[in-house]
């Protein structure tokens, strides 16, 4: 078991006069939003990090019990505004899980889609973001550019471009026509040939390779012990995918490889993450060439929704790692307790252990490549 | 007309019209430079760049640095006040001292000095004094942590800097920018490569651009050295660094590729020409490079740059002796 690390001073020694502390946040350009490090610093080496959190709360898991089960679905797709359409749908297929409501097929290759394309823009945005923490600022715009395509084909179909509220429980809320399926196709060989110039731009970059290589190393012991999911982990070589290992949905039927790199430094997590775009576009073109007609809404879905009394538990693969939604039911349409499981919570854990040791510009580059979302941290 | 010529007989307007001059050429070369490095970063990021203000948004730049001049002047308490107001001019001034030792044309130089070389290098190692000043006397974590980076970096880079300079002195045995460019029957890049390849790095280092903008570097140290300055003050240091860029192209358009030489058009043409080719390359390096580490850029230049520059240096030596 990896020791927790040490808690820091929180007041500092006013004899020491070598060392200092460092707020970096809430208000700074490379937390991504509201999270607050307080660093302990020696020049530029740093001696420990305490992460705090709270900056952004909204107390999601707290609005889910004072409404009922439907009135949260909006909720959903704003606790990780990046993945919200596979938190969205995740929600609906926990509910559907714990009522045994039936999808219909052609809805469940839709979720798969929307799903998908959803990862590819999320894991586009950190990307995007990445670079610009490393100083890089092309690709950023880049990466952008190409993220405003996904967003406009989801918008066709969903209305909106970052919350979508796409699912329903039972299916989804609106069919897909011929004109999506078709844009979802072009996009997918279009970006089949852009990951390819991502390469080329970045990953065999020198300094890129500089920054990233060796940089952050978490191992694979450390990630299990602090519960580190997702592509992190799969960067530390543990092939661990909850589409796999706990295929939910219709993921069985679709042939795609649990993508993993060696290292588990920032480089690798880069790796796993450009891996996980080409592994998303292999998922989409299966799912569009097979897609099949029928009903998007199972024909049978009570009007009241009220999964039976007791406790249950759903786990789907986010872009960021393993999102689990526990909630306890008392046979009411209010779930007595709904406890949100979100992956950047359990990763900015790791950063006091992580930290120490590292540079300052490595902080960031650090930060950054473990892709928090500050919402989810503050659910 | 010629009545205000003889006007300029008097040295003291004589130096004011020549400082304003000076200024004057800072001021629109600095509003253009930055309309240039938006362009040219907007067609690598596939945007357009200003285009609203003036023909192809020539003007947006006229109109930020009204905004910049119409700011409030914002002195925080905590400064130590006379360091954090002289600093940004302590950067700024050297700079526009050194702009009249350029020589643009073969017969067109204010001031021409045997030393000019030397002259040119010490003070441009005079404006860390004003970016330490600057961050010390913000007295701010960052601004601190962004001025230490600066000194030791540009320190650093200023060795490699010298020292791909010192073969082309040792060719044409004059340190005079004049004589340097006046012996050049062709650009020296031809016989220097490796010099004018490490010069070019060390300079974009000292310029603090990117890659090497690390005592900026905005994901890490909001913008270093700089974080407490607003308006016309965060202007001069805006000013200074394109000013810096004019002055490391131009010295290496007139070390290296002939400075005022060229065929057909009039010499200061071609050396303006040279001059922002040199600063595009630079440009273009700014929006493709990500930002090395602090650690890394010192690696890199006292165990590459040091070390190739040295070798540089030690083969001129044998060949111009044989």
């Amino acid at each position: 078991m990896t020791p927790l690390a040490p808690s820091m001073q929180l007041v500092p020694d006013e004899q020491d006069s070598e060392t200092y502390y460092l707020n970096m946040g809430p208000q700074h350009p490379s937390t991504h939003g509201v999270l607050r490090l307080r660093l302990h610093l020696e020049g530029e080496r740093i001696l420990g990090v305490e992460p705090v959190i709270g900056y952004g709360h909204r107390a999601h898991e707290k609005m889910a019990e004072n409404r009922d089960y439907l009135q949260f679905l909006p909720n959903t797709s704003r606790i990780d505004y990046l993945s919200g359409m596979i938190y969205n749908l995740g929600y609906c297929q926990a509910i559907e899980k714990a009522m045994q409501i039936e999808v219909p097929e052609r809805a469940e290759y839709i979720r798969i889609i929307c799903g998908e394309m959803n990862r590819i823009s999320s894991h586009l945005l950190w990307f995007g973001t990445y670079l610009l923490d490393l100083g890089g600022f092309t690709p950023f715009l880049y990466a952008f550019d190409d993220r405003e395509k996904i967003l406009d084909i989801l918008d066709s179909v969903t209305g909106s471009r970052l919350t979508y509220s796409y699912g329903r429980f039972g299916g989804v809320c609106m069919d897909v026509d011929d004109t999506f399926l078709r844009a979802v196709a072009d996009f997918c060989d279009y970006f089949a040939k852009r990951i390819e110039e991502y390469h080329k731009l970045v990953t065999h970059n020198v300094i890129f390779r500089h920054r990233t290589k060796g940089v952050g190393v978490m191992g694979a012991d450390l990630e299990l012990d602090y519960a580190v999911t997702g592509p992190c982990l799969r960067a530390a070589g543990v092939a661990r995918d909850v589409r796999k290992d706990e295929p939910y949905g219709i993921y069985e039927r679709f042939d795609f490889d649990v993508v993993t790199a060696e290292g588990g430094d920032c480089l690798a997590r880069h790796m796993v993450r450009m891996g996980e775009m080409e592994q998303s576009l292999k998922i989409i073109g299966q799912a569009v060439r097979n897609i099949p007609d029928g009903p998007v809404m199972a024909a049978k879905v009570p009007k009241r929704i009220r999964p039976p009394e007791g406790e249950h538990y759903f786990a789907c693969e986010s872009g960021r790692g393993h999102f689990g939604m526990y909630f306890r039911s008392d046979g009411t349409d209010v779930p007595v307790r709904m406890k949100l499981r979100t992956p950047s919570f359990v990763h900015v854990s790791t950063m006091p252990v992580v930290l120490p040791g590292t540079m300052l510009a490595d902080t960031v580059a650090i930060l950054g490549s473990i892709d928090i979302v500050i919402p989810e941290i503050d659910r | 007309m010629t009545v205000f010529l003889h006007l300029f007989d008097n040295p003291w307007i004589g130096i004011a019209a020549g400082t304003g001059a000076l200024m004057g050429f800072v001021t629109v070369n600095a509003l253009w430079l930055i309309w240039l490095e938006r362009k040219v970063s907007a067609r690598m990021q596939r945007r357009y760049g200003p285009t609203e203000v003036g023909p192809f948004g020539l003007l947006q730049t006229v109109a930020d640095m009204l905004k910049l001049i119409g700011k409030e002047l914002i002195t925080p308490d905590h400064v130590h006040r006379p360091l954090y107001l002289i600093a940004p001019v302590l950067v700024f001034a050297p700079l526009v001292a050194l702009l009249s030792l350029l020589p643009i044309d073969a017969d067109w130089v204010f001031h021409d000095f045997d030393i000019a070389l030397v002259l040119l290098l010490a003070f441009s190692g005079l404006n860390v004094i004003g970016i330490f000043a600057a961050g010390w006397g913000s007295n701010n974590k960052y601004a601190l942590l962004g001025a230490v980076r600066a000194v030791a970096q540009n320190i650093s880079y200023e060795i490699p800097l010298l020292l791909a300079v010192i073969p082309i002195v040792l060719m044409t045995r004059s340190l005079s920018l004049h004589e340097i460019a006046s012996a050049q029957a062709y650009p020296f890049i031809l016989v220097q490569p490796l010099a004018f390849i490490i010069y070019f790095i060390s300079a974009t280092a000292e310029t603090n651009r990117a890659p090497f903008d690390i005592p900026e570097a905005e994901s890490e140290l909001i913008a270093g050295f700089h974080t407490e300055y607003s308006g016309m003050r965060f202007g001069a240091f805006f000013l200074a660094e394109f000013t810096n860029m004019v002055i490391v192209c131009a010295v290496a358009t007139i070390l290296f590729l002939g400075g005022w030489k060229g065929p057909l058009l009039p010499g200061w043409l071609w050396f303006f020409i040279k001059v922002y080719g040199l600063i595009v390359v630079m440009m273009i390096f700014r929006w493709t490079f990500p930002r090395l580490r602090f650690d890394q850029l010192m690696t890199f230049a006292w165990a590459i740059l040091v070390p190739l520059a040295l070798v540089n240096l030690l083969v001129t030596i044998v060949v111009l002796k044989l």
